[in-house]
Parts: structure tokens; sequence; C-alpha cells
């Protein structure tokens, strides 16, 4: 493999503490290495440009049946973008649901080199995976839903933490999936017999659990398997005024939980998209920014991760496995609704979402999840996202760079809203002149997602030993700026290595890499119990039999496997 | 206003896709850069001058630019897309998207368009001479903007689908319409002349139908109100008012729930 020599640049990386000093990196075999281990490289001069290690998406839609939903029910998402074929890059379409070979392409184009995919429905884990084979350049994994599962409510209802652990063990296995993820606990399930779950303490309809049992009980289970990643939660209550509350009573069910794993991960929740769940009022009249109560909990509590959820101001397409949640915003916005019941499992709802600066709630949103990363004590525990597609497409995220780095950013995007003074007077915002440096962007974005999936000994950092992942933005953090200038560079990274294969170069893709999927085989000790279990709901409910269900073979042409004993 | 003329002289193979065939596109340009424009059919890119005789001169700016397109136009696609100014005359049929997006200007079709005339049309002048086809005026599939404003005339008769989501803007038939007139429509009007099929203002939240002629069925979701004089752009005469769709969500103004309007003449 082709070694490389990354020249003069101005280095970002939490990993080795380096805060824009001019430093080399080198690259040999796929990994980062001593510049002394290098032979003849090939040099890559980033004199006077920011280099950083991939970026790293710890929650993003990007693959399976309900983008795939978005897509379909979308044809007006893809009107006039299409790019067609040229030299390696293929075929490209679509804005807030782009094909799966647009999404490579693009992360790749902003740098980033890992993605995460937030929602995987078990019962349709082959489609995910499908998807993502397709997508190019980025190492993969997904996270199966395991918030409404009748498997997980009955063990749960009864405490049972191991048999719910040897479940997940095994729905991993099943799945080739990465994490425990949460979707609204119990009120999917809730939302199957007409109703949701609001609170921490409502109870699932015939199962007869809360979702404080579930959340709980999903920690302790993740915990008990020492699995790379937390427990990952959507909470309850979503996008609804008043619901920080629900968000608190969530986090509080962390305490006193230590983390068990010896993936370095210091939390035992990750909390997603936080700003959808940071309102409060009891209206949306009077609803307001709660993100200073928020992250006065976060910034307290060290076992706690989240992500933000930010609002780019964009039409885009709305996707979740929160049924009730998508039907609410249906009879708000009275557009197009796609739901769907996924058997034992999960449900999922998808709605087209224009977020209007003329729209006074549209500019509190953007404004609360901007608050959430600049009330943030560590950068290394809050993530850049948007929930991608939900509060806009993530080919927003040099955006969203630029708002935190620039208070000059943010001042035009307030002149830009049509009732800038409601806005302020119901948001924090405009009083912090905090500004992000570009060493907190790369923990946001890089060090910190890593380190929280567990995946520190592989991404987010330059470190001898890494990955080879490194990005080259046409960037000089010495010399004077405007706010557009983050943008356009963090939009189109100069080179890109992926496991050290050269991915992009001068801008333009250079290689569809060596793309690979993450998946975690967790051992425990034999569970009759459980595959009695599982044999009897395959044979009594699910439509399909379980040589149907298995993800195998080449739906994973590349996997990588991360193995897990959590035998007694 | 200076005038390009686009005579086809070559039918492709299978249909061209010729969205530069605007006076935007057209502007302040050579007749040799008229010519090296993109035309596409299938996924082969070709030049406009490999299928037209091209000649005249175009104005600076589109507002001074008129095109004139002779010939069988049946298998061409997409003239006067996104128009923003000046004028295209089409001397022949044509194929679909005439006008499609188009913001302003005038276009007239001496002929035929088949579908998807007007398609979110945002302003400007569509006339057809001819019958237009199906979705005239509508909304791309998928959108929920259809017609926002402007207006279209077809002296001929029109297909099914007129007009769906419309939110503005005017659309006159000269003849007969097939079913489904102003599906989901949350503003605009709709002036049929001749007669309309069925499904008239299915899930419409606002705006105005009148049909002067016969109507095959009423949709259920509209209801008889009184008989009521109208007089609006020339169209005069005792018109039987209906109004729905009452199964969709209406919303109110000024304390008044705003219905979409159905009005069939009774006699001129
Ligand atoms: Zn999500």
């Amino acid at each position: 493999m082709a070694e490389y020599l990354i020249k003069n640049g101005f280095v970002f990386d939490p990993v080795l503490g380096i805060k824009g000093d001019k430093a080399d990196v080198a690259i040999k075999n796929g990994k980062i290495v001593e510049t002394t281990a290098l032979g003849s490289p090939k040099v890559i001069d980033a004199a006077g440009k920011t280099v950083m290690a991939g970026g790293v998406d710890i929650h993003a839609h990007v693959a399976g049946p309900k983008v795939n939903i978005g897509r379909n029910f979308r044809p007006e998402d893809k009107l006039f973008g299409y790019k067609a074929r040229s030299g390696i890059e293929r075929m490209q379409g679509g804005f807030s649901v782009p094909t799966t070979i647009r999404t490579g392409y693009n992360y790749a184009r902003m740098g980033y080199t890992t993605v995460m995919e937030a929602a995987m429905p078990p019962l349709y884990a082959r489609h995910t995976h499908e998807e993502m084979r397709d997508t190019p350049i980025l190492d993969q994994g997904a996270y199966p839903v395991f918030g409404n599962n009748w498997f997980v409510l009955e063990y749960l209802k009864n405490h049972e933490i191991e048999n719910a652990a040897a479940y997940i063990a095994w729905l991993l296995r099943a799945t080739k999936g990465y994490a425990v993820k949460v979707v609204n606990p119990g009120g999917t399930e809730a939302w199957g017999w007409g109703l949701n779950c609001e609170n921490i303490h409502d109870p699932v309809p015939y199962f007869d659990i809360t979702p404080a049992q579930i959340v709980k009980g999903l920690i302790e289970a993740n915990e008990h398997l020492g699995l790379p990643h937390s427990m990952h939660v959507h909470a309850n209550n979503l996008g609804n005024p008043g619901n920080y509350t629900t968000t608190l009573d969530t986090f509080k069910l962390s305490e006193g939980i230590k983390p068990n794993s010896k993936f370095g991960r210091d939390q035992v929740m990750h909390h997603t998209h936080v700003q959808f769940h940071s309102y409060g009022g009891d209206s949306w009249v009077n609803v307001e920014s709660k993100a200073k109560e928020i992250m006065d909990y976060v910034n307290s509590h060290e076992n706690i991760t989240i992500d933000m959820g930010q609002v780019t101001l964009d039409e885009t397409t709305t996707m979740t496995a929160d049924g009730p949640f998508e039907h609410h915003l249906t009879e708000l916005n009275h557009l197009k609704w796609a739901n769907a019941d996924v058997e034992l499992e999960t449900g999922s709802g998808v709605v087209p979402y224009v977020y209007s600066p003329n729209i006074k709630v549209c500019a509190i949103q953007w404004a609360i999840g901007l608050e959430l990363a600049l009330f943030a004590k560590d950068p290394m525990r809050i993530f850049i996202t948007t929930d991608h597609p939900n509060a806009g497409p993530f080919i927003r995220y040099p955006r969203v760079i630029k708002w935190l780095m620039s208070t000059e950013a943010r001042e035009q995007q307030f002149d830009a809203f049509k009732h800038k003074d409601k806005v302020i007077d119901a948001t924090n915002l405009a009083g912090i002149d905090r500004e992000l440096n570009l060493y907190e962007i790369a923990q946001m974005t890089r060090a910190g997602p890593a380190k929280a999936l567990g995946l520190a000994h592989m991404y987010g950092g330059l470190a001898p030993g890494l990955e080879a992942d490194v990005a080259v933005y046409d960037f000089n953090p010495n010399e004077p700026y405007a706010p557009d200038e983050i943008e356009t560079a963090f939009l189109n990274a100069e080179h890109l290595f992926k496991t050290g294969v050269q991915v992009v170069r001068d801008h333009n893709i250079a290689s569809n890499g060596n793309k690979r999927t993450l998946w975690v085989n967790a051992k425990v000790d034999e569970n009759p119990q459980v595959m009695r279990d599982v044999r009897e709901k395959f044979l009594r409910y699910y439509t399909v039999t379980l040589n149907n269900y298995e993800v195998t073979g080449h739906y994973l042409p590349n996997p990588y496997v991360i193995e897990v004993d959590a035998t007694e | 206003m200076e005038t390009v003329t686009l005579t086809i002289k070559n039918q492709p193979d299978l249909f061209l896709e010729a969205d530069t065939i605007t006076p935007d596109a057209f502007a302040g340009k050579k007749i040799e850069e008229i010519a090296d424009l993109h035309v596409y059919v299938g996924r082969e890119q070709h030049r406009l001058g490999d299928f037209f005789e091209i000649s005249g001169k175009a104005g600076a700016t589109p507002e001074e630019t008129k095109i004139v397109v002779n010939g069988d136009l049946s298998r061409v696609k997409y003239i006067g897309m996104k128009m923003t100014a000046g004028e295209v005359v089409v001397n022949g049929n044509a194929d679909m998207y005439v006008g499609a997006w188009m913001q302003g200007g005038k276009i007239t079709v001496n002929g035929d368009v088949d579908a998807f005339a007007g398609t979110g049309m945002k302003g400007g002048e569509l006339i057809i001479k001819g019958n237009a086809g199906n979705y005239l005026g509508a909304a791309y599939r998928g959108d929920w903007r259809g017609m926002q404003a402007g207006t279209i005339t077809v002296t001929g008769n029109a297909g099914s689908d007129i007009g769906t989501f419309m939110n503005g803007g005017e659309i006159v038939i000269g003849g007969d319409v097939d079913v489904h007139v102003a599906t989901h429509a949350e503003g605009g009007r709709i002036i049929i002349k001749g007669n309309a099929k069925s499904r008239l203002g299915g899930q419409m939240v606002e705006g105005e139908i009148y049909v002067l002629g016969s109507i095959d069925l009423m949709m259920p979701g509209f209801a008889y109100r009184e008989d009521v004089d109208v007089d609006v752009d020339g169209i005069k005469g005792r018109f039987a008012l209906y109004e729905g769709d009452l199964g969709e969500r209406h919303r109110k103004r000024k304390g008044q729930t705003i219905y979409a309007k159905l009005y069939q003449r009774i006699e001129a």
C-alpha cells in the first residue's frame, strides 16, 4: 500500500493534544505511523491548511427501509438534483434523502470517514445492510432498535437483565448490529394501540411496563455485556413544548450506573438529538429554550454523552421509529405521511418538513441546538449532528460548524429571521458570545464520538496505530477569514484518506474506497430460555422464519467484527 | 425584440430533452453558441444544433428574446422550461413539460401539447391553441406545490388531473376535461367552458372551479349551497354554487370556514 506524508499542516487532534501546531502525519499500511517509519512516501503539502482525523458521525439515518420510504415518496427531493456518472463517480441524486452513492461521496467531501446508521429495524436488517453495502468509502455500523421489542418488554418487566442481555447478544449477531438503540421507549408499541407514552412513567398498554424500566433495564443489560457503545436513546415526548422535564427524568435513569466496557468510553447513556428534547413552555405559542437546564445536567454528569440534532433551516424529510410523533407532525403540517409497523419490534413514520426562517418555532429550534454545543463544558461529550435528515441534511454540518465558530454568522442568521425579537426572547443564544475553535470542533466531530462509540482504538485521532483516516481542509486558521469560508472549506475537503487510501484528491472523489461494516459479536453463556423464546416467537408471530431473518454472507462483503466476551 | 428561429431537421430516435430552448438560455448568445447548447436523448448528450436548423438573432436579455420553433415537435420535451421572460412560439405539436416551472414571459403553442404542461408554474402566460394532455398546471410528482401563479389558456380540450395541488393562478379550458380537476388544490381558479366528467375538487381545500357545461358526476364531498350570479373573466350567468371538499380540513378566516367553491352554470 502507498505511503503518504502529510507535511506542515496545522493539525488539530484531541487524541494527541495538538491544537493547531504545525505537524506531519505519516500513513503506512492503512494506519497512522511515526514519520520515521516511512520509506519513500508520497508527500502531500499541507502548509497553510487544516489537518484533522476523519470525521465520525454517531447518529444519522442513511440506510434502511424508512430512508428508502423517504426516497420513494419524495421524488421532488431529487428533482433537478441529479449528477450524471463521471469518471469513477457513479450517478448521484437526492438532497435530504440522497442515494447511497451520494451519501458516501458527500460525507467524504466533508472529510467524514465513519457514519453510524442510527435506527435499524431488526426485521429489515438485510435491507439496511444492502444499502450500507452500496454506500461507498465509509466505515459503517447500524444500531438495531430495542425499546419497543416484545422480548425486551417481557424480560425487563420482570427485571431479567441476563435474559435481556442474552437476547441483545443474539440480535446483534443475527442482524450484524453495532449498538443498543432505543426510540420512544414503549411509545411506539403503544402507537400500535393508537396511544403513546408521554413520560417515563406512562405504562405501555398490555405489557404493563414503563419507559423508565425499559431504559434502565437496557442500560444495565448493555453494561452487563460490556458493549463498545452505551445504550443510545431517543427519549419519550420528543418535539413537544415542555418536554425538557421528560429529558431530565430520562437522563437521571443513568445515575449510579458505572460503565463496564474495555473500549474506553465513560458514559452509560448516549442521548441523541437533544435539541428536540429541550423545550420549555406548554404550547407552540410560548415554547422556549431549556438548553441551559439540560446542559447544566449534562455538564455535571460524566456518564452521559449527547448529540445536537441541529435544525439547519432547510426543507427536509423527517423519519423516525417514533411512529406517534410522525403522526403528530403530519397533523401539524398537513404534508404526506408514511407509517409502518414492524411486527414484534418497532414501527416508524416519515413526513416531509420545511424548517422556515419565517416561522418562529423553527428559529427557536435552530437556537436551541446551537446553545447545547455552546453551553458544553466538555466538548468530548457533545457531538455535532443534525439527526440527518430529521433536523436537516448532513451536508449542512459545515454550516453548523460555521455557526458554532462565529458570532458574526449567528447574527447574520438572526437578522434573517422574520420574528427575530421573539426568537431572542425565547432563547439564550443572542447572549452567548462563545466561538468554538477548531480543536473543540475536532472533539465534537472526531475524538468525542469515536470515544463514545468505543472506537477510540480505531478512529477520531492521529496517534500512531489508529486507522489512517485523515482529512486536509483548505483553511488557514491563522489568517483572517469570513464566516462563509469555514463552511466552504469543510464542505470541500482538499484531501481525504480512508484507511490509508486516498479517497478525495484535490477536492475530487479519487476512489470508492474499501468500505467496511462494523458489528459487535458479544459472546454470552448459553441461555436455553432465551433461545426457546426466540424459536417460539418466530413460530407463533413472525411472518418470516429464523432462516429468513439472519443477516449473513453477501450482505456484509467486508465485515469488521468487534469481539466482546461476556461469558461468566 | 430579436427573434431566433429553430426548425427541426432531425427527429430523435427516442425523445429529445430540450430544456435549453428558453429565452434565458439563448439571451446574449451567438447562433453558434445556441447550437452548442446541450440537449439529451436518453442518457446521451447532444447539441441543440444536431437537431435544429437555427437562424436569426438572440436579444441581449431574455426580455428581448423571442424564439420560434417550427416543425413536428411531438418528441421534444421541456420547451420553455423555467423561463423567466421573453417569448416562445411553437408552431406544431409539442411533447411533455412545455412551460414547466415557468416564471414569466409568454409561450404560445399553435398545436397540441402532451402531459405536464405548466407543471409547478410560478408566473407568465401559457397559451395552447390546440388540446392539452394530462396534468396541465399540476404539481410535479410527489410535490405539494403545484401552479402558484400565471395563466394557462387552452383553446381545445384538456386531459385528466389538471390543476393538481394548484395554489394560485388561472387555467381556462375552452373545451372539455377528463377526470380529476384541482385535486388537493389550495387556491387558484379553473374555468371549464365545455363539459367535465367526474371527481372535480377531490380533497380541495380552497380555490374555485367554474363549469359552463355538464358534470357527469359530482363528488359527494361537495354540497349545494345556493344559486348565484357570476361575472368573472367574461363568464356571465346564473350558476349553482357547491362547496367542498367537506371531507377535508378547512382554514378559518375572520371566523368563517373557507371552502373550495364549485360553480356550475344553469343559464347564460
Ligand atoms: Zn435519529
